[in-house]
């Protein structure tokens, strides 16, 4: 019965082909103008992988294994945020960009101040965090000019600006944030980087610089690498970060092409 | 500014500090206000509150400034570009006035549109607060906003949509494939917009040209932006990239303009490069502006304001330029401002009313994210709503799924259903494109053709020969 009914009421779309380009959900065809059962299924499918995504936490024990491999870093150092769970850190966004009093407290200026602190949060995606912080810092390590850098602060439930805090109260020129993006249906594992000078307590999102998407199927370690290197080289130029830092990288070091010419833009003749 | 509000029901007075104090605790619950600590603490003080804002006259929002005048760049364009003589058909009127007012059939189309210029954000919003949801769509029916640049937006019976076709790693051809299918699904007639993954002003330029290249090539009568910050986009055009729109998120006040790093001074400049390229065939609209509720807050730039508020107040910030499009970014943001299926609802319908009723082209980012409590249906709410409103457009994703932002937003098969579902065309010049290259034919039922014009054929043909 469906083996001889399918072919009248699905259209295929001739173009399904091109999903070699994208992971996009191009081509899914239909059933008058609406999306085949298949489809339908496989989106619900996805949607509940990256509901649960949300809420694994991160394996703190085994991140400090990988870190502790890295030639060049300190002991890795453990804290969390005022967050005390998963369900208080979605509906509060300010406790997890502050860190607990006690690990607040316990985190001081050492006697050499690091020119850059290494701040690692779980974010939205712990997943993000567990398969490309360590390996994307072993990149980093091998483009980053000598210079101090602090021992990588692990910060769970934390967001963003608690990078700010670390820094602060390490008393650090630089700060680098590797967190995990909110997951997306296609890609749970999206490790995004913030950059920011002069870190203080307070800056907004116009202090610093993104580099996002870092992760294998997207932007990949070296050139993630590369550009982080790229904006700590330009902010110690400027004495500055965020808006007044453009990102003008060449295209050797962002692993762009000046190329814009798409399949579509061949001549249509 | 200290005037207390008070209203007593029965043995109870209620006594509310200050009009931002009545103003958030009136607004329908919503996490961002509970986050900000300025919410109702209960369903009867929320009742309340309405019942003394309904109470106010209109003229209360031109003496008392949510936000000092001198203290925010946002609240003096509000109050120096206000239109007494357009204002005067309603200063009379209190805010529960208002809303009658708005429903009955004194106000149609014609007479909404000449009250704009004498309507701030804050009545706006304020009138808003009391309004049920029916009451958001029924009024922003009969305002009626059309603009233009290559497509004719906004026009009663239509309904456009942006095609954004982002890429994790901004691949040309991966974008360029994202773009062919929504074509091919009828979409793009408001703008053919991409989320660069890379923001710097090299990346906003090949994606310019990448863009250009393809609406030259197939003549297609839509226009091109590239979502990066004004100030890059102020870059391209000075370096000879073919910019169509300039894009800027935008807020409800100067503290959080300031956190994106940008000044109306800004806009201006912005918007008087893009208008010197001239590209434009049938108008003269260059800006694109995003918003979205919670945006000041996230910023902590909010003035104890509520968040819709603040949001009303971007819409101010959005028509003093003139723009093709503002999109309200409703789902975007977060559960800690918007909760669940329900809260987004609200605040899309909200976002919508506020800026129609103030003038402005407004479209809605029909979406969730996966750590909000919503899901596919509360969407396919939201968009049907929204379509009867008359929203002038939404997004379209293949499949819903933004593989570089990481949400859901409406898809290019969403926008077919409401075009089937309510009847509503492309952009007239963009809707005989389609039916040109017999992509779509919105007279016969809106009918896909199916197959692939020449042009296109003829390009897929030589990367499958090629790739």
């Amino acid at each position: 019965m469906a083996e001889r009914d399918t072919p009248t009421v699905l259209t295929e779309d001739p173009w399904r082909s091109l999903r070699r380009y994208t992971d996009a959900r191009i081509g899914l065809g239909r059933v008058g103008v609406s999306l085949p059962t298949r489809e339908l299924l496989a989106f619900q499918l996805a949607h509940a992988q990256a509901r649960d995504a949300v809420h694994l936490a991160l394996d703190t024990a085994r991140l400090v294994g990988d870190l502790r491999g890295l030639d060049g870093l300190a002991e890795p150092l453990l804290l969390g945020s005022q967050a005390v769970d998963r369900d208080d850190y979605l509906r509060h966004p300010p406790k997890g960009r502050t860190l607990s009093d006690g690990d607040a407290t316990g985190l001081t200026r050492g006697e050499v101040v690091p020119d850059l602190a290494l701040v690692i949060v779980d974010g939205l995606s712990s997943h993000a965090v567990q398969q490309n912080a360590a390996p994307f810092l072993r990149a980093l390590l091998d483009q980053l000019p000598p210079l101090r850098l602090s021992a990588p602060v692990v910060v769970t439930q934390g967001r963003v600006a608690v990078g700010d805090h670390v820094a602060e109260r390490l008393g650090a020129q630089a700060v680098l944030v590797m967190i995990g993006e909110r997951p997306g249906l296609s890609s749970p594992d999206s490790l995004g980087l913030y950059f920011t000078w002069a870190p203080r307590v307070g800056f907004n999102d116009a202090r610093r610089n993104c580099i996002s998407n870092v992760r294998p199927a997207g932007l990949d370690y070296g050139r993630a690498a590369a550009r982080a290197a790229y904006l700590l080289a330009e902010a110690q130029r400027l004495g500055t970060s965020g808006v007044a830092l453009k990102d003008r990288s060449t295209d050797d070091a962002a692993g762009l092409t000046r190329d814009h010419t798409s399949f579509l833009s061949l001549p249509p003749a | 500014m200290s005037q207390a509000y008070r209203h007593i029901i029965g043995q109870q007075t209620w006594i509310f500090a200050s009009l931002a104090e009545v103003m958030a605790k009136a607004t329908p619950e919503r996490a961002g206000d509970r986050l900000a600590g300025v919410s109702a603490g209960t369903a009867q003080e929320r009742a309340a509150a309405q019942m003394v804002l309904a109470d106010l006259p209109l003229t209360t929002f031109l003496s008392d400034a949510l936000i000092p005048y001198e203290a925010d760049e946002v609240t003096r364009l509000i109050i120096d570009t206000h239109d007494a003589a357009a204002f005067a058909t309603i200063a009379h009127l209190t805010v529960g006035d208002f809303r009658d007012w708005l429903l009955s059939d004194h106000a149609t189309p014609a007479v909404l549109a000449a009250l704009r210029p004498g309507l701030t954000p804050e009545m706006a919003a304020a009138v808003c607060k009391i309004m049920r949801n029916q009451d958001l769509i029924r009024v922003a029916q009969k305002c009626r906003v059309a603009t233009a640049f290559r497509s004719t937006i906004g026009l009663t019976g239509h309904l456009s949509t942006r095609i954004q076709p982002n890429h994790p790693t901004d691949d040309v051809n991966g974008i360029a494939a994202s773009i062919l299918d929504g074509l091919m699904y009828g979409a793009g007639d408001a703008v053919i917009g991409i989320n660069p993954a890379t923001d710097n002003v090299a990346q906003a330029m090949r994606l310019s040209h990448l863009m250009a290249d393809i609406i030259d090539r197939y003549d297609i009568p839509t226009q091109s932006c590239v979502l990066t910050h004004v100030t890059n986009t102020l870059e391209c055009i000075n370096g000879g990239a073919p910019v169509d729109l300039v894009f800027q998120s935008v807020g409800g006040t100067e503290a959080t303009n300031t956190s994106f790093g940008f000044g109306l001074r800004d806009l201006a400049e912005a918007q008087s490069a893009a208008l010197s390229l001239d590209r434009g065939t049938v108008g003269r609209n260059v800006m694109y502006f995003e918003t979205g509720q919670g945006s000041s807050l996230s910023a902590n730039a909010h003035h104890g304001l509520d968040q819709q508020t603040c949001e009303a107040r971007a819409y101010a910030v959005a028509r003093h330029f003139d723009p093709l499009l503002v999109n309200t970014v409703v789902g975007f943001i977060g559960p800690e401002y918007l909760f669940d299926g329900k809260e987004i609802t609200r605040a899309g319908l909200e976002d919508h009313f506020c800026g129609k009723l103030l003038g402005l082209p407004m479209g809605c980012d029909v979406c969730y994210t996966n750590h909000a409590e919503a899901d596919q249906n509360d969407m396919d709410n939201l968009m049907t709503l929204l379509g009867v409103a008359g929203v002038t457009f939404i997004m379209g994703i293949p499949g819903s799924d933004d593989i570089m932002l990481n949400y859901q937003t409406t898809s290019f098969h969403d926008a077919l259903y409401l075009r089937r579902a309510l009847g509503l065309r492309p952009a007239p010049e963009f809707d005989d494109w389609l039916a040109r290259m017999d992509i779509l034919h919105s007279a016969d039922g809106f009918r896909l053709s199916g197959g692939l014009p020449d042009g296109f054929a003829r390009s897929l043909a030589r990367v499958a020969r090629h790739g």
